[in-house]
């Protein structure tokens, strides 16, 4: 703590001006939050990236802290980085909170230094941009879209994975009609059925009506009435499993990936960190192996929006604005090739990197990646891209829909309300 | 008898026993003897005061001030919207559900915990093998943390948990439901689980009171040929008033202030739908989850006038007797 201090304070106002000898010069402690909590492979790998920084570098000590994500991304950060003693490298997200986090100059600008590993993440980066500045890295990104039970819909004589949102109903007839749960859906947490919703405001709205919604907090267009109609409509159909609104999301037996992973559900609308979250909870990990397929969210035909275009998002890390000009370096390294790959090879997300998309094995991640590289467009969650005020109003007017007590036109005006909050 | 007479007197009893014959070493003994006790009062509180106010009175007073902007916890607050937030709130159909169910819980606590303690309290006082074995399980649940109580509550009633198999079993599964989901029950499953949790407290309470019944009253009653009812009746709860009292008036409390129980027992999509929210929750979804921390101190500013003001009257009105001149004013 007294030597990052002590470093923090000798850089400042020099920091631009230093050579790059002034590098590893001082003995430095790296406080690091992220959010891989549970025990797991995520936890593990980052335990040994860190070890390894510091093994390349023996002036750098590193401290991790893992914390859980609501409670890292609600409580514990947001508090830190108004205190005079933030952790130098965090957890960050993209989107609406990392502009309100750039506005109170809370972040440190690394377009300068970032710039051969901003060109080898390509587009993705971008989320991690505040007025085409640079304020963060992913280390993980990817797209939702359907896992789903191949052995199950073999059974109920599905040919091929559904394109369009007709196919989708015509498969949950048939899979009702051998007895199983088409999809689950974790609406107890809010956020995974309110993806439903979005994937309905990506096939109804037309790209420039999201990029607009998302940069002006505009939501006027009355292509986001028609998303709450279509979702409305799709629940109308019964494709849930009972109760689904005190269903947990994940991480938990009796939630929605757990019915997955267990046999007990046959699809599931979720990211790519899906594959990692599924594992932790099947009981029989080789058989969810042998049946788990993915698919991309179908079509709505003559819809205006781009069948194409796809949500998804990612996970990344910041460095505090007073951080030390270490902290940038091991940003820098945790998206190096090398590391990105052993990230890849522990099958909890998809790496970032060109060059290191090779380390994926597993085949429902690989058909992500393929799909990921074919979208046309990639949408950030809405909940993530709105900011959280907007995103928490949204989500819950959301699962008022699904509760039976909400309408299509309150999503909206909820946002709109949120937004003057 | 007042507290004032009280110190007086010993103050005056210490100054006569030197003897001294002049008026005025009389008068500097008692000086000196008032300003020791001035150090005293003042070096065994300070430390407490200050921790009071540091701690206390500073981050309520901060409260108050972030309260009146619209502020999103990112820098400092800039934006004073005045009492805009306390508007905001009161216009939030959410917010007056969990002011409803607020309502729901102080008043269910009183109404079916009051009773089933005072019948098990009476119970128990009386002689019988076994007793202490009795007293102990009553009070294992109030032993038990919020949040493990909370957690495991949920385990057995979600899904086809542990209580609907029971039902089941019992021939009654025509009364399995959503108990944690279903927006109309699940105040009313949590107001069932809060009365498990805390029913024990409330024997404990009331058995600490008993143990100051006298057993003459009682005796004599007895003796005058009253019978065990006609003694509890007219003896022993009447007696047992104070205590009855202040037990009601922390179960107020306790039940406005609620969090823990309802934010890990419920659902999130559910208490945020209004169905099983209290202040409190509304407060940490809207002041952390939804990040608006200018009107999440106003929501917890909302609240903290609430339970003062209820507390308030509760000692004005009903405790008036027990804490006379403690709290609400000076003595007669």
């Amino acid at each position: 703590m007294t030597s990052v201090l002590v470093v923090a304070g000798c850089s400042g106002g020099g920091e631009e001006a230093a050579p790059q000898g002034e590098l590893y010069k001082d003995p430095v402690t790296l406080t690091w939050w992220h959010n891989a909590s549970q025990d797991g492979p995520g936890k593990t790998y980052w335990e040994k990236v860190a070890k390894d920084f510091s093994a390349l570098h023996p002036t750098v000590k590193i401290e991790i802290e893992a914390i859980e994500t609501n409670q890292l991304q609600r409580t514990r950060l947001p508090a830190a980085l108004l205190s005079s003693d933030p952790p130098d490298i965090f957890q960050a997200w993209g989107g609406g909170e990392m502009t309100e986090q750039v506005e109170a100059d809370y972040l440190k600008d690394i377009t300068d230094q970032a710039k051969t590993e901003v060109g080898n993440i390509g587009s993705a980066a971008e989320i991690w941009q505040v007025k085409g500045k640079q304020y963060g890295l992913p280390f993980r990104m990817g797209i939702e879209g359907v896992w789903y039970n191949k052995e199950m819909f073999a059974r109920a004589g599905i040919a091929a994975p559904p394109t369009t949102f007709e196919e989708l109903n015509a498969a949950v007839t048939k899979l009702k009609a051998i007895n199983v749960i088409p999809i689950a859906v974790g609406a107890g947490d809010k956020w995974p059925a309110a993806h439903w919703w979005y994937n309905m405001a990506l096939r109804a709205c037309s790209v420039d009506t999201l990029k607009k919604a998302s940069a002006e907090k505009n939501f006027d267009d009355p292509c986001f009435v028609k998303a709450g109609q279509d979702l409305k409509a799709f629940i109308d159909t019964k494709p849930f499993q009972p109760n689904f609104i005190a269903t947990p999301g994940q991480n938990d037996p009796t939630s929605a990936n757990g019915m997955l992973a267990n046999g007990k559900a046959a699809m599931e609308l979720m990211g790519d960190w899906n594959r990692g979250t599924l594992d932790t909870v099947a009981t029989d990990k080789t058989k969810l192996a042998s049946f788990l397929g993915w698919f991309p969210v179908p079509a709505i035909s003559g819809s205006p929006g781009d069948p194409k275009a796809a949500l998804g998002g990612g996970d990344g890390f910041s460095c505090a604005k007073n951080a030390p000009a270490e902290c940038v370096e091991f940003l820098k390294y945790i998206v190096s090739p090398e590391v990105q790959k052993g990230y890849a090879d522990t099958g909890t997300g998809l790496p970032v990197v060109k060059g290191a998309a090779d380390a994926v094995k597993d085949p429902a991640l690989k058909s992500i990646l393929e799909a990921t590289s074919g979208a046309s467009y990639v949408q950030l969650w809405l909940d993530t891209a709105y900011g959280s005020t907007v995103g928490t109003a949204m989500n819950d007017a959301i699962v008022a829909i699904f509760a039976g007590n909400g309408t299509p036109e309150k999503v909206v005006s909820a946002m709109k309300a949120a937004a003057s909050k | 008898m007042t507290s004032a007479n009280q110190i007086r007197m010993p103050a005056g009893g210490a100054s006569a026993s030197p003897a001294g014959p002049r008026e005025a070493g009389r008068d500097s003994a008692r000086r000196a003897d008032n300003r020791r006790k001035w150090y005293e009062i003042i070096g065994l509180t300070t430390p407490a005061v200050v921790i009071y106010v540091m701690f206390v009175l500073v981050p309520m007073g901060f409260a108050v001030y972030y309260s009146l902007f619209r502020w999103r916890g990112v820098g400092p607050p800039t934006e004073f919207v005045g009492l805009r937030n306390y508007t905001l709130a009161f216009q939030d159909p959410i917010f007056l559900d969990a002011l409803r169910n607020n309502a729901i819980i102080v008043f269910g606590s009183l109404l079916i915990q009051g009773p089933i303690a005072l019948g098990v309290a009476l119970l128990l006082n009386r002689r019988f093998r076994g007793r202490a074995v009795f007293r102990l399980l009553v009070f294992v649940p109030y032993v038990l943390a919020e949040v493990t109580v909370g957690i495991m509550w949920k385990l057995l009633l979600t899904g086809d948990g542990t209580v609907d198999a029971l039902l089941r079993s019992l021939g009654m599964g025509g009364l399995v439901q959503a108990w944690l989901a279903d927006l109309d029950v699940v105040i009313w499953t949590l107001l069932a689980v809060l009365t498990w949790k805390y029913v024990g407290f409330a024997i404990i309470l009331l058995l600490a009171g008993l143990s100051n019944v006298p057993d003459e009253l009682t005796e004599a009653a007895a003796i005058d040929g009253a019978s065990w009812w006609q003694i509890q009746r007219h003896v022993t709860i009447p007696l047992l008033g104070p205590t009855i009292r202040i037990w009601m008036f922390l179960s107020m409390i306790g039940s406005l202030q609620i969090f823990d129980m309802i934010w890990v027992t419920s659902v999130p999509a559910v208490r945020s739908l209004g169905a099983s929210a209290t202040m409190a929750t509304y407060m940490v979804d809207n002041g952390f989850f939804a990040r608006l921390w200018g009107y999440g101190n106003a929501v917890a500013v909302i609240l903290f006038v609430i339970s003062f003001v209820a507390a308030l009257l509760f000692q004005r009105f009903l405790l008036r007797r027990d804490i006379e001149g403690a709290i609400t004013g000076r003595a007669k």
